[in-house]
């Protein structure tokens, strides 16, 4: 089992009560409810913290984007991450990751990976998104393109990794007549490539292909949901004749440990009800722009994901859906190891500091988490080793 | 209700359905985002005065939605090839909001079949400074109340239960309307280099309410176009012809006897 501190880098000082204005912590909210003088210590206390999680023995340490919102104050995730290139001295460098349709340059994009892949020399991995919805309302990209730029931007970004340039590059949405890296990646043949998916068929197909096999996280789901994604690609392998291992599969939640689950539940309920409330909060029209999904698939998810987001997400909700996971050591640990039997996935991406979690108590919760926890799920998924090799090239 | 057919056309492999009534000169109406896919009272009135053709656009209604639909210049030169599939000769043409801008990219490559051109709360040209609305980020039910400047209209529309097939064509027309019109927002900024190549009869017609495209769109289209007269309906949305249909019927009916042989 491998570990990842994943940080949103939230805007932990939002007034709350913005929403009996505004509709939601995205896009149309003003940009007025963000102080800099508050938002700039934020942002040294959250490297802070991911800077703990190397030193306190994590695989990974992870940054990721999005765009106009208090969600996260990560629409550069990649600069965040140069700055860890110089203090993260073990852990892995991790952009889960970059949404690829929505930039016009997709080549910026494999420089700057590139870039950081040499600064960490190697300790680095490229996710691969189409961003959330609402990325499209604020970058003005076109959603009902997304899935082919998405591939496009994706075949581009690899290929300039692998093939010696200049070469042309002659796409529907991007072409360009020399393609010539500078610098090239420090990996060979490319980093590894993740895929952060909220589960569509599109995605695990691709991503699960012999020439790819991505790494496939399913992120802030449902344990039921995030089980029957990750059979999913694991049967699409079997499908195209090879066995997914672990190391193919990760799973991206909040975690919450602290010294008993009395503590632990009085300490987060309101910090984790925050969270889905109030940060990841918005309407639909937001979230789901016409042609971002299929017709069906946006008929299905208006229907049933979004009716449940309607509802006030209780802390009581969260942990009995196995969105959140929270307790002392002893529960944190059974109940990720039994997740582990029923799922099977070799990468654990821990949120653990999630909404208004202070520093202290996000603090606390790491250190927990490192020592008592990891320790104990180490040795799960290890019958199928070297899970984070580079994929082939491909694509 | 004047008596009218519904019927597929095929245009380089690609079926659209055409409703067809009335008698009279020739008129070609061009739905907006919202489709028309079913026969509607403001088509009942044009049809008193003219033999309308009614097409749903592809991507809209029950036409095929082909794969080399990308842009409203696709749409454009479809209808050029559809003019004649349609037996459309020197027919009088009507275009709503994106319709509306889909006639302009018509006429600008050709006006060769039009005898008059009447813009409706029309898309297709920047305004700098004066903001459209946005669909795109207004709920379902927004989207109804913002497009009509009479409540009780708006409020009547919404108690409306759609049968699963309109639910279905409605999405249908969102879709493909985000497809056109998302970005350039519902605009081709080299549109109106061109606009002087009109030099048929236009009518330019707006609500005065229009909370979609303020009337300031109106205005700017009649700067544009050669010769073009302007009318703005007091207290009416984006929707004249639904809205105030016999001042969308004077408009267009004098806009064709000004076009008349």
């Amino acid at each position: 089992m491998k570990f990842f501190f994943f940080h949103l880098m939230p805007y932990a000082h939002l007034d709350l009560d913005y929403d009996k204005t505004y509709p939601g912590a995205y896009l149309t909210l003003p940009n007025s409810y963000y102080d800099p003088k508050k938002g700039a210590p934020l942002y040294h206390r959250y490297l802070d913290e991911l800077e703990l999680a190397d030193r306190l023995g994590f695989d990974g340490v992870c940054v990721n984007e999005h765009h106009q919102t208090a969600y996260g104050m990560m629409p550069a995730p990649n600069l965040l991450a140069g700055a860890l290139t110089r203090s993260v001295k073990n852990a892995t460098i991790c952009v889960l990751g970059r949404a690829l349709p929505i930039t016009d340059n997709p080549i910026a994009i494999a420089e700057e990976f590139a870039m950081l892949d040499n600064l960490a020399e190697g300790r680095f991995i490229a996710g691969f998104v189409r961003g959330l919805g609402t990325e499209y309302h604020a970058s003005m990209a076109n959603p009902s393109f997304s899935h082919e730029r998405f591939h496009e931007a994706h075949n581009l970004i690899v290929r300039a990794w692998t093939e010696t340039g200049p070469f042309a590059f002659d796409g529907k949405h991007y072409r360009y007549q020399y393609v010539n890296l500078w610098p090239r990646p420090y990996q060979t043949p490319h980093p590894p490539i993740w895929i952060p998916s909220q589960g569509s068929r599109e995605t695990y197909e691709w991503a699960a292909h012999p020439d790819r096999k991505y790494t496939y996280l399913i992120t802030f789901n449902p344990a039921e949901a995030v089980k029957r994604n990750l059979d999913a690609y694991a049967r699409q392998c079997e499908t195209y004749g090879y066995e997914c291992g672990p190391g193919q599969l990760g799973w991206a939640l909040p975690i919450y440990v602290a010294e008993t689950d009395e503590v632990a539940n009085r300490e987060a309920a309101n910090h984790i009800e925050v969270f889905f409330n109030k940060f990841i909060n918005s309407p639909a029209e937001y979230k789901l722009p016409p042609g971002y999904s299929s017709m069906a698939s946006y008929k299905y998810v208006m229907e049933t994901k979004f009716k449940v987001r309607e509802q006030f997400l209780t802390h009581e909700t969260l942990t009995g859906n196995g969105m959140f996971v929270c307790g002392g050591p002893e529960t944190v640990t059974e109940i990720l190891a039994r997740r582990f039997d029923e799922m099977g996935y070799g990468n654990l991406v821990c949120m653990l500091q999630f909404g208004t979690l202070p520093r202290d108590l996000t603090e606390k919760s790491m250190t927990l988490f490192a020592n008592e926890v990891m320790p104990k799920l180490r040795h799960l998924g290890e019958r199928s080793p070297a899970p984070l090799a580079a994929a082939p090239a491909g694509g | 209700m004047v008596d009218h057919t519904r019927e597929t056309i095929h245009v380089n492999g690609c079926a659209i359905e055409v409703l067809r009534g009335g008698t009279g000169p020739g008129l070609l109406f061009l739905h907006g985002a919202g489709g028309a896919s079913d026969w509607a009272p403001y088509m009942d009135r044009l049809a008193e005065r003219f033999e309308i053709a009614v097409p749903s656009h592809p991507g809209f209604g029950r036409s095929d939605t082909p794969g080399w639909l990308d842009s409203m210049s696709d749409l454009a030169y479809f209808y050029l090839d559809a003019f004649e599939a349609m037996g459309l000769d020197d027919v009088h043409v009507v275009g709503n909001s994106l319709g509306g801008w889909l006639a302009c990219e018509i006429a600008v490559r050709s006006t060769e079949r039009m005898r008059s051109l009447t813009l409706v709360g029309a898309a297709g040209i920047p305004v700098d400074g004066v903001p459209m609305g946005d669909i795109f980020l207004w709920n379902p039910e927004d989207r109804v109340r913002n497009v009509y400047h009479d409540r009780t209209v708006a409020e009547a529309r919404l108690a409306r239960n759609p049968s699963e097939e309109e639910a279905d064509i409605a999405l249908k027309n969102y879709f493909t309307t985000s497809r056109l019109a998302w970005s350039p927002r519902f605009c081709n900024p080299d549109l109106a280099k061109w606009l002087h190549r009109i030099r048929i009869p236009t009518m330019i017609l707006w609500g005065a309410e229009d909370k979609v495209f303020p009337p300031a769109y109106g205005e700017a289209y009649a700067a544009s176009i050669p010769g073009s007269r302007l009318r703005i309906v007091p207290e009416c949305g984006h929707l004249p012809h639904q809205e105030k249909t016999d001042a969308f019927l004077d408009a267009v009916t004098a806009i064709a006897e000004e076009a008349a042989p």
